[in-house]
């Protein structure tokens, strides 16, 4: 189907994966290139219909390699571009990721993450989360990070990731995983006008001003240092400003999950099960997991008996939880790597932390 | 009085950083000429690579982007397909268009994108300090190959132009130099026709650009001119491999 209207009073019904091409349509990306890996090719399918309807263009690229440097191309004209791909294709994409926070270049690209290392396999995981939150490739350099826990928030943090690569001229990453891209239900086109500032750096051929370069190489003395500290600085604005989170039954809670995307996911219906046989548990679900939501994490943890930290993976957010809080006695870890966890196996932690037997 | 000779519009007023003898600068020149004279100086959008041109920006006078390694062929697709209206061009060495990126060039040729690449192909890593590149010949000695190339071990010097030219979506491939007057004419007309090729939208187009690096040869420049027409002209043939006439292209 068409993407719809942002704004449109119908709900839609579509797969995540579905949802984010809507909502990168509606945030006026016309470009998109990309490389065929499971488990995200409804991605490029879609925008390989639908792109030249928008008046874009849509690109198979040779490699993942290709077509993050297709993107940085298409970005330095000013233009609205996304990709997306799964864990190995996103760890070839790390070179040219770099180079864009270098050049300071936004753009939007979605993992739809697999399992790793290596091939591994296409179930779903969060093992992508270091790659995702600690660096963007070689360098002191940082990707925007958004995870989205459902099919309404694949298209509307879709969105968002565009605005705030524009915002703050720096690459954002979506950070799904096989179910939340393959999953279907309905979500609500909400209203949105794409926050496009002006491009006073973008490359259009230097008519009537002065010539414009884009780079990432500073050889003068000094010259890359000061470059460093200025990055610096953004990242430490985005850290202060763009912070988002849910906070979800964490009234009187004695035990705190945090979890992001489908873990979350999960973990909400596990609450829900155990505050029903009187277990008091609530959720603090990062939607930003750069930056961080350490004052938040930090909040809960204080307030709380227990931390109970769930992840798709055998320990990651578990690390940016530890160093949020000084009360390291009171964290729990449990991991799925490479699988879901079902609401059982969540109550069933729980159920332990509380105290209850199972 | 007359002026009948300038420094082209779109070249800076700076001094190269090349050494003696190299032929970035001439090459540098004949591009800038080649705008001015097609009058696409604000319509053009360059692209560096990593190699000695990178800071290309600090001599010519137009929008330039700078590449990762290998990548020119790639951004240049990204550029062209957002604005088609505009002028787009590569400037690469042997190492960055024949090594590393030898899957982008391939691909861009082969889906023949309205771009014209410049490649410089000068037999070795020049910015590195005179490693062994993809065009290296048979015998000759770099860093990285002390004894002299060796095709049982290094495999054989690769002729682009050539390859590329078996490509259908190749509008221009062609192979020249700047060791002469005479050359120089005649590599300034090339470029002018892969400026033309994209202009009518004709496709991909390539000017390999036959070219010294004394300091890594451990040559003098005038050594090193006489070994471009003859070792390396011998090996790397002058002339037109494809050249797309407006009929045949549909």
């Amino acid at each position: 189907m068409s993407a719809p209207a942002a704004g449109a009073a119908k709900r839609v019904l579509a797969k995540g994966n579905e949802a984010i091409c809507h909502g990168a349509i509606a945030a006026g990306c016309r470009f998109y290139y990309g490389y065929p890996i499971t488990p995200q090719n409804d991605i490029p399918e879609y925008m390989a219909a639908h792109m030249a309807e928008h008046g874009g263009a849509f690109l198979q690229a040779e490699s993942e390699v290709a077509t993050i440097n297709m993107i940085l191309g298409t970005s330095s004209t000013g233009n609205r571009v996304m990709t997306s791909s799964s864990g190995p294709g996103i760890s070839l994409m790390q070179e040219g990721l770099s180079f864009m926070v270098g050049s300071q270049l936004p753009a939007v690209i979605v993992n739809i993450s697999r399992s790793g290392p290596g091939l591994g396999g296409i179930a779903p995981s969060q093992g992508d989360y270091f790659q995702a939150t600690k660096v963007a490739g070689h360098g002191d350099a940082h990707l925007i990070c958004l995870a989205p826990h459902s099919v309404q928030e694949m298209y509307s943090l879709t969105m968002l990731a565009f605005d705030l690569a524009d915002k703050y001229r720096n690459p954002a990453m979506i950070l799904g995983d096989a179910i939340i891209g393959q999953m279907k239900e309905p979500y609500d086109p909400v209203p949105y006008v794409p926050a496009v500032p002006d491009k006073p750096w973008a490359l259009t051929g230097a008519r009537g001003r002065a010539a414009r370069h884009i780079k990432s190489m500073f050889l003068k003395d000094g010259e890359i240092e000061v470059h460093n500290w200025k990055l610096r600085d953004k990242f430490r604005k985005i850290r202060e400003e763009e912070v988002r989170f849910e906070p979800y039954m964490l009234d009187g809670a004695k035990i705190g999950i945090v979890a992001f995307g489908t873990a979350a996911r999960v973990a909400k219906t596990s609450i829900q099960s155990a505050r029903k046989e009187g277990i008091e548990v609530g959720m603090l679900r990062p939607i930003t997991l750069f930056p961080f939501p350490e004052e938040q994490v930090r909040d809960m943890a204080s307030g709380v008996q227990k931390v109970l930290v769930v992840e798709m993976n055998t320990g990651q957010m578990v690390e940016d939880v530890r160093r949020s809080t000084p009360h390291h006695e009171r964290i729990h870890f449990f991991g799925k790597p490479c699988a879901v966890p079902t609401p059982d196996e969540i109550l069933e932690q729980i159920r332990l932390l509380a105290g209850r037997k199972g | 009085m007359k002026q009948v000779f300038d420094r082209p519009r779109t070249l800076l007023d700076a001094r190269f950083h090349y050494c003696p003898g190299c032929h970035h600068g001439t090459i540098h020149r004949i591009i800038a000429e080649t705008l001015d004279r097609m009058e696409l100086r604000e319509n053009t959008i360059g692209i560096a690579p990593v190699g000695c041109a990178v800071m290309l920006y600090d001599y010519m006078d137009i929008d330039i982007l700078e590449a990762p390694h290998g990548r020119a062929p790639a951004l240049a697709t990204g550029i062209k397909r957002s604005l088609p209206d505009r002028v787009v061009f590569t400037y690469q060495g042997d190492g960055d268009l024949a090594s590393i990126g030898m899957g982008e060039i391939v691909h861009a040729a082969n889906r023949g994108e309205n771009i014209t690449v410049v490649f410089v192909n000068n037999t070795t890593y020049g910015m590195t300090g005179g490693q062994m590149a993809p065009t290296t010949l048979l015998g000759q000695k770099t860093t990285t190959s002390p004894f002299g190339r060796d095709f049982r071990t290094e495999g054989y010097p690769i002729r682009m132009a050539e390859l590329l030219a078996g490509l259908e979506g190749v509008a221009y491939s062609t192979r020249v130099t700047v060791s002469s007057p005479a050359h120089i004419r005649k590599a300034k007309e090339a470029i002018r026709k892969g400026f033309e090729m994209q202009l009518k939208g004709m496709g991909f187009s390539i000017i390999e650009v036959l070219s010294t690096c004394p300091t890594n040869w451990g040559m003098k420049p005038l050594d090193a001119q006489k070994r471009v027409l003859g070792e390396m002209a011998e090996y790397f043939p002058l002339g037109v491999f494809k050249e797309r006439k407006q009929a045949d292209f549909a």
